[in-house]
């Protein structure tokens, strides 16, 4: 009770950091339905003063769900997320699918969920099983996908939104019994095979994505999942204790699709990596090995490797002598993890949130965009208190749980793994050998002409649309509009005649950048206005976005066109990008309350900077 | 230990019907608290069990017509539960 006081003080006194802060700090205590109202009204009255990033939510289901709405909302809002829930008609999904003018469309949905149990949707397959003759089940089987196709496609049809399909689950025992396993004409076998006729539908369409109900409901064990007695009077089929897990792994979609996603995680040593106190217990000393107790940490740094793998970045912030801590990272015969996994290593001993600055400022990452894992509950809070933006990952205080706790974060999901983030540590590595040389050139000319920049400028295609729509929604620093376009707005958008979309690849003498930049465009009366223009932080001040634009002033003038337009959208994040039309030779037309518009008479040339080599491939529209 | 159940019950009752908690009384019903529908007594209840870390059947739900009878059933609960 004392922290709600608390809260609805600090809310009441205008303190709305502190009062966000107690209020994640409710929902980590006591997640769940009793609290999640309380959550979502204090949060709702944060609004304006706390940046949320609003989203659209609407949930087609064949059962009751209205318990999970005020947990998803109360989850998401503690992630940022300012989530609008329209929850369709109990069992009326294919109606409201099928018909152009539903509730469902009329919502605007920006994300929708397909939640339809395999009892409801093909009834047959599980409660009369026995009773079917292999050709009905193949019937059933073939109708059951059809169906979802049909509905996927129609979806598609009538909205861009992105489309979460919960998958079908198997019964917890099968009608035959054990006999099930050694069937030829398995029950199990069957819900399969719908199942991998939903990842094959998956494929056909952009923004699709499977939850995989059968292992959600698996984690957690059926037998304690599933409320039979709820089923039956309320059609609510999930017990009061699992509801929260239907809405957290909900979230670990919502997080990537509204780009909250960490992208570095900065963890401790002592006690985290390993066990025990490296400056006290020495390298004999320390806990880390295959055999309990150090096995759990070798199982954190499993999962450490696994987020690393999905192109997260890994940095070490610890208090130690760094010598110390360093011959254990090389040497340790335990350690998992190398020095070269990560990215960024702060061993001193100073406070930990001025180090994560630091760390963020040399990744060039914003410090909303790291996560912190740290075994001591002090250090934890302190980054609370100093980097409300961060993410700060819950240890428990047995090191067994550390794995677990790390995988449960939604804040390292990603639905679309490009090759960049593939790349992405090896490039920051050879960005360390690239910091190194331009500390040697005098000028920064020279140092522009010694990198030999390359830079590739292609229409979207098939092959490059995931990154596209990735750089919309993860770019916030050198981004003139900071509009976020999902993979299908930006197919929408291609095929548009008058638009362009356009994306930039750079390489230089250390590698290859990959896909870091995004231009899109359309032809209006005499200008070529800029909808988005955008760059990776990775590249920016390297006078490619000069090139950049040099070719689209270029390209309208070849069109025909007087003018190239842009506006400026100031957010928190994109100073870097305020003063780019201005460099350029653009002149100010109008400003309003967002931002302010910008042009350049094409009868005027941006010069493309001639130590930036530029490519444009062959058939290319003009 | 019932008083202290009944206190309980009304903080999870303002937070699901989203009144002060002052405002909920143990004659607090459907008919009195405008937020109480069907799908907010779904919500009242399992808010109940997962606070309790309890059960409640159908019949149970059923008997729950104001939070005093929320408080009285779940104290009784907790006392069979614990012998």
């Amino acid at each position: 009770m004392q922290l709600r006081q608390d809260i609805d003080h600090f809310i009441a006194a205008g303190d709305a950091a502190a009062a966000s802060r107690l209020l994640a700090e409710l929902w980590r205590r006591e997640p769940g339905p009793a609290v999640a109202a309380f959550v979502t009204s204090r949060y709702e009255k944060l609004r304006g003063t706390i940046p949320f990033t609003a989203h659209r939510l609407a949930v087609l289901r064949s059962f009751t769900l209205e318990p999970v709405v005020p947990l998803i909302r109360a989850a998401a809002f503690v992630t940022g997320i300012d989530l609008t829930v329209h929850l369709c008609d109990f069992n009326a999904y294919p109606q409201e699918i099928l018909d152009a003018a539903s509730s469902l469309y009329s919502f605007a949905p920006e994300t929708a969920i397909l939640a339809v149990q395999t009892r409801d949707v093909a009834p047959e397959l599980w409660d009369g099983y026995a009773d079917l003759s292999p050709e009905s089940i193949v019937a059933s089987v073939t109708r059951v996908i059809g169906s979802f196709q049909s509905w996927i496609k129609a979806f598609r049809q009538q909205s861009s939104a992105n489309l979460i399909v919960h998958t079908l689950e198997s019964p917890p025992t099968p009608s035959l019994g054990v006999l099930d396993a050694q069937s030829e004409a398995s029950q199990s076998a069957s819900i399969r095979q719908i199942n991998d006729g939903l990842r094959a539908a998956r494929r056909e369409h952009r923004g699709v994505f499977l939850l995989d109900y059968d292992s959600l409901i698996g984690r957690h064990g059926f037998a304690h999942w599933h409320d039979e007695k709820k089923w039956l009077t309320a059609r609510m089929p999930i017990a009061a204790g699992h509801l929260m897990h239907l809405a957290h792994e909900w979230l670990r979609f919502l997080v990537p699709l509204t780009g909250q996603t960490a992208k570095a995680l900065v963890v401790d040593l002592d006690n985290t990596l390993w066990g025990g106190v490296i400056g006290e217990d020495g390298m004999n000393g320390i806990r880390l090995g295959p055999e309990y107790p150090g096995a759990a940490y070798q199982a954190l740094q499993r999962a450490l490797l696994d987020v690393h793998r999905r192109g997260i970045l890994l940095a070490v912030c610890s208090k130690n002598n760094p010598a110390d801590a360093m011959e254990a990272i090389e040497k340790h015969p335990g350690m998992l993890l190398k020095p070269e996994h990560f990215a960024a290593i702060r061993i001193n001993w100073g406070d930990k949130h001025q180090n994560l600055r630091e760390i963020a400022a040399e990744l060039n990452i914003g410090t909303d965009a790291l996560a912190f894992l740290d075994d001591n509950p002090v250090e934890r809070a302190q980054v609370r208190a100093a980097l409300p933006e961060a993410t700060v990952i819950d240890l428990p205080a047995d090191p067994s749980g550390f794995a677990t706790a790390l995988r449960d974060s939604p804040v390292f999901e990603r639905l679309t793994l490009s090759q960049e983030d593939r790349l992405r540590t090896a490039l920051y590595a050879t960005e360390q050998q690239r910091s190194r040389a331009e500390q040697d050139f005098t000028s920064k000319e020279d140092f522009f002409r010694s990198l030999e920049q390359e830079v590739e400028i292609a229409t979207v295609e098939p092959a490059t649309l995931a990154r596209v729509s990735q750089l919309t929604q993860k770019t916030n620093q050198f981004n003139l509009t900071t509009q976020r376009y999902s993979e299908q707005q930006i197919t929408e958008m291609a095929s548009r005649p008058a638009w362009q979309v356009l994306s930039l690849r750079v390489r230089d003498r250390f590698g290859d950048h990959g896909l870091v930049g995004v231009a899109i465009t359309h032809d209006d009366g005499s200008a070529c206005e800029i909808d988005t223009f955008l760059l990776s932080c990775r590249v920016i001040g390297r006078t490619v976005e000069t090139a950049f634009l040099s070719h689209l002033a270029e390209h309208a003038r070849a069109r025909g066109l007087k003018s190239l337009r842009g506006w400026f959208l100031p957010t928190k994040k994109n100073s870097p990008a305020k003063n780019f039309y201005a460099q350029h030779g653009f002149t100010q037309e109008s400003a309003n309350g967002d931002g302010s518009l910008w042009a350049l008479d094409l009868q005027n040339n941006i010069a493309c900077p001639d130590w930036v080599k530029l490519r444009v491939p062959a058939g290319e529209k003009r | 230990m019932t008083a202290t159940v009944f206190e309980r019950v009304r903080v999870i009752a303002s937070d699901v019907f989203g009144l002060p908690s002052e405002e909920i009384l143990a004659t607090s019903s459907p008919e009195n608290v405008d937020a109480w529908d069907s799908t907010q007594h779904l919500n009242f209840v399992l808010a109940l069990e997962e606070t309790f870390q309890l059960q409640l059947s159908p019949d149970e739900m059923e008997k729950i017509r104001t939070v005093s009878d929320a408080a009285t059933l779940i104290g009784e609960k907790l006392r069979a539960a614990n012998g």
